[in-house]
């Protein structure tokens, strides 16, 4: 069997995400150098704070100032930091419970070693240099001997405050298409195209996915199909796609190629967009280098008749 | 409160997995997949057309790939048109979904799998993004990181130390030595801190994987099983989501889900505990009330092979196996998902008297 293709893929999206009340304050108070709670009907202060108590679900949003310095309450040494956390040297993953709170909060802590930290060990907020409402403008914590943080009684209520995060995702893959598609593509790569036909009901299906969709059992008998091949069915594209470059309007169809017993899908140009129809006989067109067909022309045969491609629509 | 008997008896019936590896680039999820589903129909006889409800569970997340449940689809034959679901979750969540399909007499068999494939992609990074997004998720803690927390407030709670904990990665995979599925087998040294108090000797291997079973009704699973691991109660129960509200030390909502299925009514002989991490066994171990006496993870558990989505549909799939060989004759399977197991799922199967 030849190798599996590979390639590098990498998912990455911005997710904006708006805050509530509670949220608000919290991220907001960051930005301002203070530390919001959140007090519960039974008088505990959950930092961070939620806007529904998690015992007894009732929405709550009597906000509190706790201090910034706190106690340990359990903690990890994490010796290679990965992309993303909030220190680049070694440091202690650190569950925080601040003076004043009930709760604890996640957050790194930044010490020599593991030797320098314990559970119980006193701490306090390392702010970050620019704060603009996100949980990073708590830098990490940092050992503290001092005396407890005073708080000053915020009340919660913030000029301009902070509605909304981004929130940036980055996710780095190997993405390998397995078997049969590996076998499609490099097909392609000689301007062929293969399917699979299945062992049980005899459709040949392109692309392949290495399994029957009718029969759920595995297809590996390749077959070459086309390059010719009949339109099915289209439509007409009136708005252009950011980051394509194609004039407006033009033919999106679905191209049953000669042997094929699926229809796949491709842009249809070298004739007017008016005349595209149900039937037209087409062949890809490949530009220079291209690993897959630009797009499909007319032959110049006879329309298919219908009763020929009725199947495959 | 007590839940009123369940008015149909359900089966676990069939049960089959892959071999599960490091890698399996060489396979789509659909390929790696169909075997198994044809595994598991051959088991009962039954062909696609035969199954009234099928359900899985997977994540798009590990391998980078959208939708992947729909062309997971090619592998069980969706047409003509079957009746499907499909959950965002451990399989075992989908096992959940069909039994409550069969209790109410809409079908009488039931296909349930889940697969996943982490080796594309950084696995602890992209559990990173199951988690709170305001404050947790932009800190990128990894799913050892969260673990190691765990791990921690159970040592400084005198609840385990690192010699009990390579004890159990030590069992766990000697267990696996047998099990041709796992990934991990026989003596594995412990290793260096992977993150401080977990060595990778603590720690699930990253793996990919698939798992199916086959769950039938009343006297359809007498016809199609010989001795079918009968579902006597399922429960499952989540945490709040915020770490720093837990008790790490204690799995509360893996007891009560446990009560709920019925597993304190009378000892159980065997257990398969999803715990991808060692200290996780001695937190569900404590939950469950399990004494020395009851078989833990014959199968290695998830130490030994942690193929994530299908892990804990693994553990179900283990115990009903145990019992359609006569090996067991009242198990208990547990799943889980979240961080520091904040979900958690359990059922008690058991044979008829022999």
């Amino acid at each position: 069997m030849p190798e599996v293709l590979k390639a590098p893929l990498v998912v990455e999206f911005p997710f904006t995400r708006s805050l509530g009340p509670v949220q608000s304050a919290f991220l907001t108070g960051l930005r301002e150098r203070v530390v919001l709670g959140v007090r519960t009907g039974d008088g505990r202060v959950l930092v961070p704070p939620v806007e529904y108590d998690p015992v007894t679900a009732e929405e709550i949003r009597d906000l509190v100032e706790v201090a910034p310095t706190g106690t340990v309450t359990t903690w990890a040494w994490n010796p290679a930091p990965r992309r993303g956390q909030p220190l680049t040297t070694p440091f202690a993953w650190a569950l925080v419970r601040l003076d004043g709170a009930d709760t604890a909060l996640l957050h790194a802590l930044d010490a020599p070693g593991p030797d320098a930290v314990r559970t119980g060990l006193r701490v306090r907020v390392r702010w970050a240099a620019e704060r603009t409402g996100t949980i990073t403008d708590i830098a990490c914590f940092e050992p503290y001997d001092g005396a407890p943080g005073e708080p000053a009684g915020h009340t919660g209520v913030f000029q301009d405050p902070v509605t909304g995060i981004v929130a940036p995702a980055r996710l780095d893959y190997t993405y390998s298409p397995g078997r049969a598609q590996t076998a499609y593509i490099n097909a392609l790569s000689g301007r062929r195209t293969v399917g699979e036909r299945c062992p049980a009901c005899r459709k040949v299906y392109v692309p392949p996915r290495g399994a029957c969709p009718t029969c759920g059992v595995a297809t590996s008998e390749q077959v070459e199909v086309g390059p010719r091949g009949t339109v099915t069915t289209f439509c007409i594209v009136n708005i252009k796609a950011k980051n394509l470059d194609i004039e407006v309007p033009y033919v999106y169809a679905h191209i049953a190629l000669d042997g094929a017993d699926l229809a796949l899908h491709g842009r249809i140009g070298g004739i007017p967009y008016d005349e595209v129809r149900m039937g037209l006989r087409v062949e890809p067109v490949w530009t220079e280098g291209a690993r897959y067909p630009d797009h499909y022309r007319p032959t110049g045969e006879p329309d298919a008749d219908y009763d020929t491609y009725k199947e495959l629509l | 409160m007590t839940s009123a008997p369940p008015h149909r008896e359900i089966a676990v019936v069939a049960f089959a997995q892959t071999g599960h590896r490091r890698t399996s680039d060489e396979l789509s999820e659909v390929e790696m997949l169909m075997p198994v589903l044809h595994e598991v129909l051959d088991r009962t006889g039954l062909k696609t057309a035969d199954i009234d409800f099928t359900c899985s569970g997977s994540s798009d997340y590990l391998a980078g790939r959208a939708f992947s449940f729909t062309l997971a689809l090619d592998g069980v034959g969706a047409w003509p048109p079957i009746s499907e679901s499909h959950v965002e979750m451990d399989g075992a969540w989908a096992l959940y979904e069909a039994w409550t399909k069969l209790l109410t007499g809409d079908a009488d068999t039931a296909l349930v799998y889940s697969y996943g494939k982490s080796s594309p992609g950084p696995v602890r990074d992209v559990l990173t993004r199951q988690l709170d997004p305001y404050y947790v998720a932009p800190l990128w803690p990894d799913s050892v990181a969260l673990a190691a927390l765990q791990a921690q407030a159970l040592i400084d709670a005198g609840d385990t130390d690192e010699p009990a904990l390579a004890a159990v990665a030590a069992r766990n995979r000697e267990s696996a030595a047998a099990n041709p599925h796992a990934q991990l087998r026989g003596a594995v040294p412990q290793g260096d801190y992977l993150v401080r108090p977990l060595r990778t000797g603590d720690c699930p291997p990253i793996g990919d994987g698939a798992a199916a079973v086959i769950l039938a009704a009343g006297d359809r699973a007498r016809e199609l099983c010989a001795r079918p691991a009968w579902i006597r109660g399922i429960d499952h129960r989540t945490e709040a989501h915020g770490l720093g509200v837990r008790d790490l030390t204690d799995s509360p909502s893996t007891r009560l889900a446990a009560e709920r299925a019925g597993a304190f009514e009378r000892p159980v002989d065997t257990a398969e505990l999803h715990a991808p991490f060692t200290t996780q066994e001695i937190v569900l171990r404590k939950a469950l009330r399990l004494g020395d006496d009851v078989t833990v993870n014959p199968s290695g558990g998830a130490l030994a092979a942690n193929p994530i989505m299908a892990a804990g549909l693994i553990r179900v799939g283990e115990a009903a196996a145990r019992i359609h060989r006569g090996d067991s004759d009242r198990a208990l399977a547990h799943a889980t998902s979240g961080p520091c197991l904040q979900q958690n799922l359990v059922a008690v199967l058991e044979g008829e008297a022999r």
